[in-house]
């Protein structure tokens, strides 16, 4: 116990009428880490994303961040405390231009020409110089993507949780997103929901594998991927799936 | 082209408009026309304050009678009450204000679909109806009017020069008013929507959650905008009262508030300055349809307002901002050039 | 003792009145999850046909609970193909198209029968409460309320249309996907939805007058009713009607019928603050 952790979940329950999606989650994750968060469908990863984001609140426990319970927050609340949230389906505003959109996530907690300054660096960042005046619904579902990785981090957050990043882009762009998402994390302590075991072993170096709304295990990529336990449920149902 | 003219072009086209208005119709137009089209004007007004809270908000109000036909009594109420008009036009304006945000605060603070604000909104204007129109016997009344129930208020004062209730004006007077008012509201709104509160306001019609995401608070920017939004409707209920000199229930019937919305459909939800046109045309259109005895005026509007919803449904805006603006900005410049009133700079 | 009586059906007269003016806009709402601003005037309607019918002397009986409803069913499929059909999907518009069709109504109503008051008689005289007197078409108008609803719960759940409805409004795709034709379930719920409001405009016809701008003072209860009810069509209407309807009754029953209605506004924005999506949103979730 030597540094607190960033955000923590303690005996963190989730049921939906009968069904019991989260069923006593104890997390926690440092500052400067990246975390990945896998398990099979239906494991409950999804679900505590949610959780993680104020989306959903929890039937029991409790999500600390920084000490402070995001429980009883609204999504804003949540947001200005500094954690900056990715969804699976890209989340833009697809009827502004791609500046329009970053102008609006930078210009919540800053002025004038540092607006401008927040922008310029995320445009350059995914290479959308070529758009800032295309509308984000006109935009390739890769670009979209990265978009929202930009307006996220126009934000400045101290925390970034991202849902299944890579979803639907092509090889090349995953691999381009990989390396963006490890790059970012020299600043900002990420969290990242996904499937893809390649993408993951790209980017992590800790893994959290849920299972039956609970973690099955924790460690190291190598650690966790040659753990008899994990590849038991989440290839094997993968195999069967 | 100077980058600034450039950048500002559709809004130099509809200032020199709107002056061109100011100055010319009354000297172009006899004294009685130009009584209709001081009308087409405060409807104008109205017509702006649903564009905005609906266009630009997102925000699905059904029932804008409601803010029109408050404002309207307030003013009524107030100004027999008072004699001088300058209080009451801010009464007119503040209390339907209040009344948005209250019923604004219900509905975003519970975060209710679209239809729900629809039908809530609706139904809030047609008690308001059945309410005022009850009001017949002498026990209803406020200070020295009474509320006259169906047959409303008569001998309203129209509006003096502030602070001075002798200083009636005419009606070329009221003209100008209804008019330097108009563009007032047309540019504090497009001011307004350029500001991190409008283009944020925008962000929570394209994409609510994702503006929660990004911190900020998505329910209080439909609040204020809705706020601000019966503050104008009350504005144009003013003076509505105060040209007419008369109010009666009817500013908050059903029919009233589906004009509102057709001015919308008819001119373009999404824009300003097509609700604006579009309540010019239809208002001319039911004035015109008052003097025979053919056709219903509810056939008609029902017939528009189901074409455009099935055939035109982005209304006739598109090709204001996409032809006639241009032609216009090429004439002023003689010779034409790229046309620089784009898309996404809706006027 | 007897007063207790009346003021007893005076309260249960107001809620069944409610229900029986809510249910067929519930429907429409629950199946297709579109508020039919029409609905107001498809009362009407049924109001005009029986009134119609009773002055080509058909039976009264028949004027009002039979010749409305497939009167106002047959108009509501018309304007299902024509409209509607286009807009499926589209819930704005929907409401927007409807909102015309409802003018378009009431134009067309005064252009043929003009605007003033056309009556049909009640068919029942007063029945005796001791030594007070209450009107014998009150009792009949709870009756035929009680009767529309459990006649609405056979044919959602016994009937194969009721089925492939329910089916239907638990999840479109799913039901596309297995072979239901959707349009023609959305169809016929538009239809029987029209139905149920022709019915009720014949049932109150006697009561409220018939006359082209009467669906405006039905529609505000009965819009009220449905969101504070939510989306299942027959526990929803009963539970917000019985809400609704006692609120109001006891308003109108301590000051008059138009603060009756202001206090069913305030009830239903409270209620909307507490329960966003309708007390069926919340509780009775699997309930129709």
């Amino acid at each position: 116990m030597s540094t607190p952790p960033l955000i923590e979940t303690i005996g963190l329950i989730k049921h939906f009428g009968g069904m019991q999606a989260i069923r006593g989650v104890d997390f926690s994750l440092a500052e400067g880490e990246i975390r990945c968060l896998i398990g099979p469908n239906g494991a409950g990863k999804s679900t505590f994303f949610k959780l993680l984001t104020g989306q959903i609140k929890p039937t029991s426990g409790s999500v600390r961040f920084r000490g402070t319970d995001l429980t009883m927050l609204q999504a804003h609340e949540i947001a200005r405390l500094g954690i900056g949230i990715k969804t699976q389906q890209p989340s833009v505003f697809n009827g502004l231009s791609v500046q329009e959109n970053l102008w609006i996530a930078a210009a919540r907690h800053k002025k004038g020409k540092a607006i401008g300054q927040s922008v310029e660096a995320q445009v350059e960042r995914f290479s959308l110089g070529g758009f800032v005046n295309s509308l984000a619904g006109q935009l390739a579902h890769g670009q979209r993507q990265w978009l929202e990785l930009g307006v996220v981090l126009c934000g400045d957050p101290e925390l970034i949780l991202l849902d299944e990043p890579a979803a639907g882009m092509t090889e090349e762009e995953r691999v381009r997103t990989a390396a963006l998402i490890l790059e970012i994390n020299r600043q900002h302590p990420i969290i990242v929901v996904e499937h893809d075991m390649s993408f993951i072993r790209s980017i992590a170096q800790r893994i959290t594998v849920f299972n039956q709304g609970m973690i099955l295990t924790e460690g190291g990529a190598e650690e966790v991927f040659s753990n008899q336990a994990v590849r038991d449920v989440y290839l094997g149902k993968r195999a069967a799936a | 082209m100077h980058p600034f003219v450039r950048s500002n072009a559709s809004l130099i086209a509809v200032g020199v408009i709107g002056i061109a208005l100011l100055v010319g119709l009354p000297l172009a137009l006899e004294l009685f026309t130009l009584l209709r089209v001081t009308l087409f004007v405060i409807f104008a007004i109205l017509a702006l304050s649903l564009a905005f809270i609906w266009g630009y908000g997102g925000i699905l109000c059904f029932g804008h009678s409601a803010f029109f036909g408050l404002g309207a009594y307030a003013y009524a109420v107030s100004v027999i009450n008072v004699g001088d008009s300058t209080l009451p036009i801010v009464i007119a304006m503040a209390l339907p204000a209040l009344l948005a945000a209250a019923l604004g605060y219900f509905m975003f603070y519970a975060r209710i679909s679209d239809v729900y604000v629809g039908v809530i909104t609706l139904t809030v204007t047609l008690i308001f109806y059945n309410v005022v129109n009850s009001t017949a016997g002498p026990q209803y009344r406020i200070g020295d009017v009474h509320l006259g129930g169906f047959n409303g208020i008569p001998n309203v004062p129209s509006l003096n020069v502030p602070f001075d209730p002798n200083a009636v004006l005419g009606p070329q007077d009221m003209f100008w008013v209804c008019m330097v008012a108009l563009m007032l509201v047309y540019f504090g709104l497009r001011m307004l929507l350029r500001m991190r509160f409008g283009r944020v306001l925008i962000a929570v019609r394209e994409n609510e959650s994702r503006v929660e995401f990004l911190g900020y608070d998505a329910r209080l920017h439909k609040l204020i905008a809705f706020s601000i939004g019966g503050a104008i409707a009350g504005l144009a209920g003013c003076l509505f009262t105060a040209w007419g000199g008369f109010i009666s229930p009817t500013a908050f019937s059903v029919v009233q508030s589906a004009q509102i919305i057709i001015w919308l459909m008819v001119g373009g939800v999404g824009t300003l300055i097509g609700p604006m046109i579009g309540a010019a045309l239809i208002s001319w259109l039911t004035a015109s349809l008052g003097s025979q005895q053919t056709v219903d005026a509810n056939v008609v509007l029902g017939t528009v307002l189901l074409a455009f919803v099935l055939l035109v449904p982005k209304g006739i805006a598109p090709i204001v901002t996409d032809q006639l603006m241009p032609w216009f900005l090429s004439m002023c410049r003689s010779k034409p050039s790229v046309a620089s009133v784009s898309r996404k700079d809706k006027t | 003792m007897d007063l207790a009586i009346l003021v007893g059906i005076d309260f249960v007269n107001g809620v069944a009145t409610l229900a029986l003016m809510s249910i067929g806009l519930a429907v429409v709402f629950g199946m297709m999850r579109i508020i039919n601003l029409a609905h107001g005037e498809f009362m009407v309607m049924g109001s005009y046909s029986a009134a119609v019918a009773y002055h080509h002397n058909v039976n009264i009986w028949v004027a009002i609970l039979i010749v409305p409803p497939i009167a106002v069913a047959v108009i509501g499929a018309i304007i299902e193909r024509v409209i509607i059909r286009r807009l499926y999907g589209r819930m704005v518009e929907t409401m927007l198209a409807t909102w015309g069709l409802s003018l378009f109504i009431v134009g067309i109503l005064t252009t043929i029968f003009g605007s003033h008051t056309e009556g049909v008689p009640a068919p029942l005289s007063g029945i005796k409460v001791g030594n007070y007197q209450t009107s014998g078409y009150s009792l009949f108008v709870i009756l035929m309320s009680v009767v529309t609803i459990v006649g609405v719960y056979v044919v959602l759940r016994a009937t194969r249309l009721g089925l492939l409805a329910r089916g239907t409004m638990q999840n479109a795709e799913m039901a596309a996907a297995l072979g239901v034709d959707t349009s023609r379930i959305y169809a016929t719920t538009f239809a029987f939805g029209a139905g149920l409001a022709g019915l009720a405009g014949g049932i109150l016809a006697p009561i409220s007058g018939v006359f082209p701008s009467i669906g405006g003072s039905y529609i505000g209860r009965a819009f009220i009713t449905v969101i504070g009810g939510g989306p299942a069509p027959l526990v929803g209407t009963v539970t917000a009607s019985a809400m609704f309807g006692f609120v109001n009754q006891l308003a109108t029953f301590l000051s008059n019928p138009v603060y009756g209605e202001v206090a069913l506004l305030v009830a239903a924005v409270i209620l909307i603050r507490l329960l966003p999506n309708g007390i069926t949103g919340r509780y009775f979730r699997r309930a129709l």
